[in-house]
């Protein structure tokens, strides 16, 4: 990044005092909603219906039980499954899929070419929310409703913003470099498979992380496309907390817990790569 | 990690040709030109080989289901039973003389001025931490995280934060403003809270869309800036904020068409209740819990229609680069 661009413009006094704070505030805004759930989770059900105000501290800080009841109650376990499931087999269509179509897309001249760049421009314009009432028929129709391979098709298949970073990235790689593999006697499948596709990895990392954070948080696809128990995702695992644990909010509390802390790891680790990702992700 | 992955985010299409080298558009087109064609009528259909799969999928999940939806919604069809009868625009009339069913685009309003707030929130502090602060990515993390947090996850933080002496109460009641507002109680406090959720939730991609455009400003310009004696503000006027007039753009047809189809955050928090349904939450009620697919469908069509025009009118306003796929 350019971040240097801008060194040395260190605001002082006063003013400086002030950004400050409004950080200092934003920053709370943020926090603090969280970590009162955090602190109900530790509570017990005896300490939250007490009252007392949300903020008062847990007695027991070790008091993991209510995370033992999420995660066996609330199927949690099984959600986790599914949803790695999912994002398994989505995720890997997805960077094939993308990676094919920006190949054929870039590295070939023919009939309908442009024909084809303009279907998945169009798409793009298309909302995914919009079209359900009839996408449900066609997936129904192939009698995938209430299997996991309904979202695995729909994240695989409407996916245009990772072919665009494909064909953004796959422009940068030198067309010399078919060609040598061309002149060795590489076919069309040898070339894509041996050369472009392991130089795409940073653009696979990006689909990587932007598709499986889409998918992780999704609700709306496996809400109407799985409704059955066993088949929950994190997300549909998450929301049938509401039912059985009604006024429970400290299940309900370890049950969201439960659901972020991973996305927190994995910001945490790769979270240069999840700015760049998401912004290109948005922009395109 | 090569030079395109790291191209600041600005660029919205203007990173493109950046990215390639001078006169890289020539090459291409010669290339294209000298491609060997002489591997008999098989390599006509390679690409085409490449481009089954994806095809499929695109036409099948999208271009199959919007022809749909346009025949539907001249249908009475309630999604099941084999019977379908033509009823020309009823659909369309009912959806704009049943004032309950119209009354939900009013919903999106609340959104709408959320997304504004959103955006100057996001604006002020992708400007301040574009300086060099202390804590920078300390605070950059922490703006960002709630965008990337599960939509059902923030539904119940928020449950739990609006409720009856939960974290707001508790909150105000520290500065003595105590109250038993219930504030998802009447439709007017639910929607505002709602909106704001939605604030909480996305003002971290935006900040980041910012932050990247403007970090993508050279730093002799802000020199230049100086040494002509402009204040900050100058500065952000003449400056930052002609430099992301894109991404700006960009974010306000984002918060236009999320507006319109919010879904999540009030399904989950209240399920449409005190007059908090979207018109997207509609729609998924009369499509499957009433049947009435006809009906929904031409709801689908107008929330796209509406959709395209919004998206239509900003590429007019701003023409940029974003769409040089070739």
């Amino acid at each position: 990044m350019t971040a240097n661009a801008v060194d040395g413009r260190r605001p002082r006094g006063v003013g400086s005092a002030l950004i400050y704070l409004s950080l200092v505030l934003a920053s709370l805004v943020v926090l603090v909603p969280l970590s009162v759930v955090f602190l109900t989770s530790l509570k017990t059900s005896k300490e939250v219906t007490e009252g007392g105000g949300a903020f008062r501290l847990p007695g027991d800080w070790l008091n993991w039980s209510n995370y033992a009841i999420a995660f066996n109650d609330g199927h949690m376990l099984s959600a986790f499954g599914n949803t790695a499931f999912i994002l398994l087999f989505s995720i890997t269509g997805t960077v094939i899929i993308g990676s094919m179509t920006a190949y054929a897309i870039d590295r070939f001249t023919f009939r309908g070419r442009k024909l084809v760049m303009g279907l998945f421009l169009v798409a793009t314009l298309v909302p995914g929310v919009t079209t359900q009432v009839a996408t449900f028929q066609v997936v129904n129709s192939f009698g995938l409703f209430d299997t996991r391979w309904a979202p695995i098709l729909l994240y695989m298949g409407t996916d245009i913003v990772s072919i665009y970073i494909f064909l953004q990235f796959i422009r940068s790689i030198p067309v010399s470099l078919d060609e040598a593999a061309r002149l060795d006697g590489a076919n069309a499948l040898t070339i894509y498979w041996r050369i472009i596709f392991p130089l795409l990895k940073p653009a696979i990392a990006t689909v990587v992380i932007i598709k499986g954070i889409t998918v992780y948080n999704d609700f709306y696809i496996p809400f109407l496309y799985m409704p059955s128990e066993g088949l929950g995702t994190i997300s549909t695992a998450l929301f049938r907390f509401k039912g059985p644990f009604g006024a429970h909010w400290e299940a309900i509390s370890a049950g969201a817990i439960l659901v972020i802390v991973p996305t927190l790891v994995v910001f945490l680790f790769l979270q240069r790569y999840i700015y760049n990702g998401f912004a290109r992700g948005a922009t395109k | 990690m090569t030079h395109t992955t790291h191209t600041p985010t600005t660029g919205v299409g203007k990173e493109n040709p950046a990215a390639r080298p001078a006169g890289g558009r020539a090459r291409r087109a010669a290339k294209r030109r000298s491609r060997p064609p002489g591997r008999g009528p098989l390599s006509r259909v390679t690409p085409w080989l490449f481009l089954l799969a994806p095809l499929a999928l695109l036409i099948t999940f999208t271009y199959v289901p919007v022809a749909n939806m346009v025949y539907y919604s001249f249908t009475d069809w309630d999604g099941v039973s084999p019977e379908i009868h033509l009823v020309g625009a009823g659909n369309y009339s009912e959806l704009f003389t049943r004032p309950e069913l119209f009354r939900v685009f009013f919903v999106s309003f609340y959104y709408l001025a959320a997304s504004a707030v959103q955006i100057v929130i996001a604006l002020y502090f992708a400007t301040v931490l574009s300086f060099n602060l202390r804590l920078r990515n300390l605070f950059k993390g922490i703006l960002f995280f709630p965008y990337l947090i599960n939509g059902v996850a923030i539904g119940f933080v928020f449950l739990y934060f609006f409720q009856d002496g939960g974290t707001l109460d508790s909150v105000l009641s520290w500065f003595g403003a105590g109250s038993d507002h219930a504030w998802l109680g009447d439709p007017t406090s639910a929607n505002v809270s709602l909106a704001g959720v939605s604030v909480w939730r996305f003002t971290g991609l935006n900040f980041v869309l910012f932050l990247g455009a403007i970090q993508s400003i050279p730093g002799e310009l802000y020199e230049a800036a100086q040494l002509d004696g402009a204040t900050r503000w100058h500065q952000f006027r003449y400056l930052i904020a002609p430099s992301i007039r894109p991404v700006i753009s960009l974010s306000v047809i984002l918060a236009v068409s999320g507006s319109l189809s919010v879904f999540e955050i009030p399904y989950i928090m209240t399920g449409g209740a005190t007059g908090t349904t979207t018109f997207v939450i509609q729609t998924v009620k009369l499509a499957f819990q009433f049947n009435k697919t006809g009906l929904a469908s031409a709801a689908a069509v107008v929330l796209l229609l509406i959709i395209l025009l919004v998206t239509w009118i900003q590429r007019r306003l701003v023409p940029d680069g974003k769409v040089d796929l070739v």
